[in-house]
């Protein structure tokens, strides 16, 4: 064992300026991201963004070709056995044995992580689980939501400090979702730093902090209120008249940057406050419709963030 | 590197057993292997081998015998490799498997001969292979023959006339009766563990890779080698208890002989299933995906019948062929085996077959720890 790490109880990932390639495609470009302990970090952005990378290169699973950091104040290039120990990751697809039971998946688990009271946390988990009644029962024979509960358990088994979870609800039902949350805050409260990568705006707004990425680069971190803030982005919402018909005029005028339809209204975001405002006004005069200014929300901001770096990565090709 | 954990290695092994368990398949595939191939080999391809090691104990230097060895030589189916003095040393080398063949010259041989007493060369072969020892046999009696038409002239050539006037003794060693089955069911075993131990361990690993848990494998704390000889681990019981069915069948279906320590016998096949799993386990950390690793296979099982002494008799191939052959642990377990049940070999006449396995064995492992990636790069 390697002397306990400096930074104990101040940050959980600290890493500067990470770079991976795969053959010739740039899949994280200098990614800089911290978590403090205790805290749900939200790692957010489109498919195929470096996410789920990000996360294999900070629990030591891929080698990032540059740059440096820490997980749990442990070096990530050189100390990820011990990460391995204080980490749990779940991985986006399930990955325990489907051709082993549940009690046979968490016993291996709790085999691997070397704990001492291996049955006690075995029968503990099961419990938890409420599947006390189906433990024999083949983890490849269980629903979705039911695997991804498993994952969870099995990964927290041996009390992790830290979990690091790649999409862990994709394809959960609502309430199960729900319970999933209230149990990751749960942990957070006993001071487990979680890092979650998702694509439902429900949940980024669950999350403490929030990370966004695209292309391989992080655009925008902070709290959810910050990152809105920092876009500066003006909003209104249009209600009233023939909404298709305004959607389809409001289409390239100047300043209008997004429309989207929000039941029987519309949302449309643009930089350009006052020029947006003019497009509205112009486009809705002589109509029904009434035009209010609106709340950017999150989704407003991460699909301009979408845009703008999918622009970025036009210009760079 | 951090120390190896007995608790961790034992759960992996654990994990394997059950997986194992619930793969029918395979469970089939144990059993039916032997089997199948122990009824398709029934009969062996014959062919004739030249130029085997003989070894020779002459006590009597006269032109006469010098003559007859020379002719045994130019038939190109003997080469004198050795000379002993005593009869007891040639034996040795014979179990040993270093000869082949050791003719026998008695001290009085020219002397009976010139007096028309029909003395005998006695040559002992070693029978173990009927087909590689049969057709060098077959032209030794000739060859008599011919050596004392040439030679005898003169005074002697009354001689010459009637019956031979010497005879050669052949004492097939080891496998009198020169069946087939005799070399090829000890032959099978080395093939089948060769086959099924390579094949099944060269899945454990594209296995995990393909159904996407060595992620998860990966992101715990086991190191390589705990997962790799943990893996190992349920295939020797499978190769042992295919070992079982191999002999139960050449005890009792084909009546092989068992001179032999059987304990000896599972001591070495023990060796040459780890010989095996680690190809397997090499094999499965390089390969990508489970096609491939099946086809890697194959690169190793092909020369483990064609070129092992299994097909054809180890001495009837070209030298680059042998070399190949003597790069693959089924050629030495061959021998081993087939020494043990048919000549009585121990454990100090099985050695020279012994080392190479275990040196092959720490080889391949040290490739295989070499390219165990640790990460998902």
């Amino acid at each position: 064992m390697s002397a306990p790490p400096a930074a104990a109880d101040g940050l959980a990932i600290d890493v500067q300026g990470l770079n991976k390639h795969f053959g010739d495609k740039h899949v994280v470009q200098d990614l800089s991201m911290r978590a403090r302990r205790g805290e749900i970090l939200g790692f957010l952005g489109p498919n195929g963004s470096g996410k789920t990378t990000s996360i294999r290169m900070m629990c030591g699973l891929l080698t990032p070709d540059s740059g440096s950091g820490t997980c749990l104040g442990y070096d990530i290039r050189t100390q990820s056995d011990q990460i391995k120990r204080r980490v749990g990751y779940m991985t986006q697809r399930f990955s325990f044995w489907e051709d082993l039971s549940i009690r046979e998946n968490l016993d291996f688990v709790a085999r691997m992580y070397e704990m001492p009271s291996r049955r006690e946390a075995v029968d503990r988990a099961i419990e938890n689980l409420n599947l006390t009644a189906r433990a024999t029962q083949l983890a490849g024979s269980l629903s979705g939501g039911w695997k991804q509960r498993l994952a969870l358990a099995a990964c927290m088994l041996h009390q992790p400090e830290l979990l690091l979870l790649d999409e862990p609800t994709a394809g959960v039902d609502p309430k199960a979702r729900r319970e999933f949350w209230e149990e990751l805050h749960e942990l957070a409260a006993r001071r487990i730093s979680i890092l979650v990568s998702t694509h439902y705006m429900d949940e980024a707004e669950r999350c403490h902090k929030l990370a966004y990425i695209s292309y391989g680069r992080l655009m925008a971190q902070g709290t959810a209120e910050e990152i809105i803030a920092a876009q500066e982005l003006a909003t209104w919402s249009v209600s009233g008249g023939d909404i298709r018909d305004i959607a389809a005029r409001l289409q390239g005028q100047p300043g209008v940057e997004q429309i989207a339809a929000f039941g029987s209204a519309l949302h449309v975001t643009g930089r350009d406050g006052a020029a947006l405002e003019a497009a509205l006004r112009q486009v809705t005069e002589g109509t029904d419709a009434c035009i209010e200014p609106a709340d950017t929300g999150l989704e407003d901001v991460f699909i301009h963030l979408m845009d703008k770096s999918a622009d970025n990565f036009r210009t760079r090709q | 590197m951090r120390a190896f954990s007995v608790d961790r290695w034992w759960g992996i092994v654990l994990k394997e057993f059950l997986q194992l368990r619930r793969d029918r398949i395979t469970f089939g595939m144990i059993v039916g292997i032997p089997i199948v191939q122990l009824t398709l080999f029934g009969y062996a391809i014959n062919t004739e081998p030249k130029h085997l090691p003989t070894a020779v104990v002459v006590s009597d230097h006269s032109e006469f015998t010098r003559s007859f060895l020379a002719a045994m030589k130019t038939s190109t189916y003997f080469d004198f490799v050795e000379e002993y003095r005593t009869e007891e040393d040639a034996r040795n080398a014979l179990e040993r498997g270093d000869v082949k063949f050791v003719v026998n010259i008695p001290s009085d041989f020219t002397q009976r001969l010139l007096r028309g007493e029909r003395p005998a060369v006695l040559i002992e072969a070693d029978a173990t292979d009927p087909a590689g020892a049969g057709a060098a046999l077959a032209t030794v009696n000739q060859l008599a023959a011919a050596v004392v038409k040439k030679d005898l002239g003169g005074a002697l050539a009354p001689l010459a006339g009637g019956p031979a006037p010497f005879e050669v003794r052949v004492h097939r060693m080891y496998n009198p009766e020169g069946l087939t089955q005799f070399n090829i069911v000890p032959g099978l075993m080395g093939v089948i563990l060769a086959m099924t131990m390579v094949m099944m361990t060269g899945l454990a690993m594209t296995r995990e890779r393909e159904r996407g848990t060595m992620e998860n494998l990966l992101a715990m704390p086991p190191t390589p080698l705990e997962v790799m000889t943990g893996k190992i681990i349920p295939y020797v019981f499978i190769g042992l208890i295919q070992s079982t069915i191999i002999l139960l069948a050449a005890r009792y279906l084909f009546h092989v002989p068992f001179v032999g320590s059987i304990i000896l016998l599972y001591f070495v096949a023990l060796l040459f299933i780890s010989a095996n799993l680690t190809v397997g386990i090499t094999l499965s950390s390089l390969a990508q995906n489970q096609l491939q690793a099946m086809q890697l296979t194959f690169f190793y099982f092909l020369p483990s019948i064609l070129l092992s002494g299994f097909m054809f008799p180890f001495e009837g191939m070209p030298a680059w062929a042998r070399g190949l052959g003597s790069m693959i642990p089924t050629t030495y377990f061959m021998r081993s085996v087939r020494g043990i049940l048919l000549k009585g070999n121990d454990l100090f006449d099985l050695w020279p077959h012994i080392w190479p396995v275990l040196l092959f064995t720490a080889v391949v492992m040290a490739i295989a720890l070499r390219f165990y990636r640790k990460t998902l790069d």
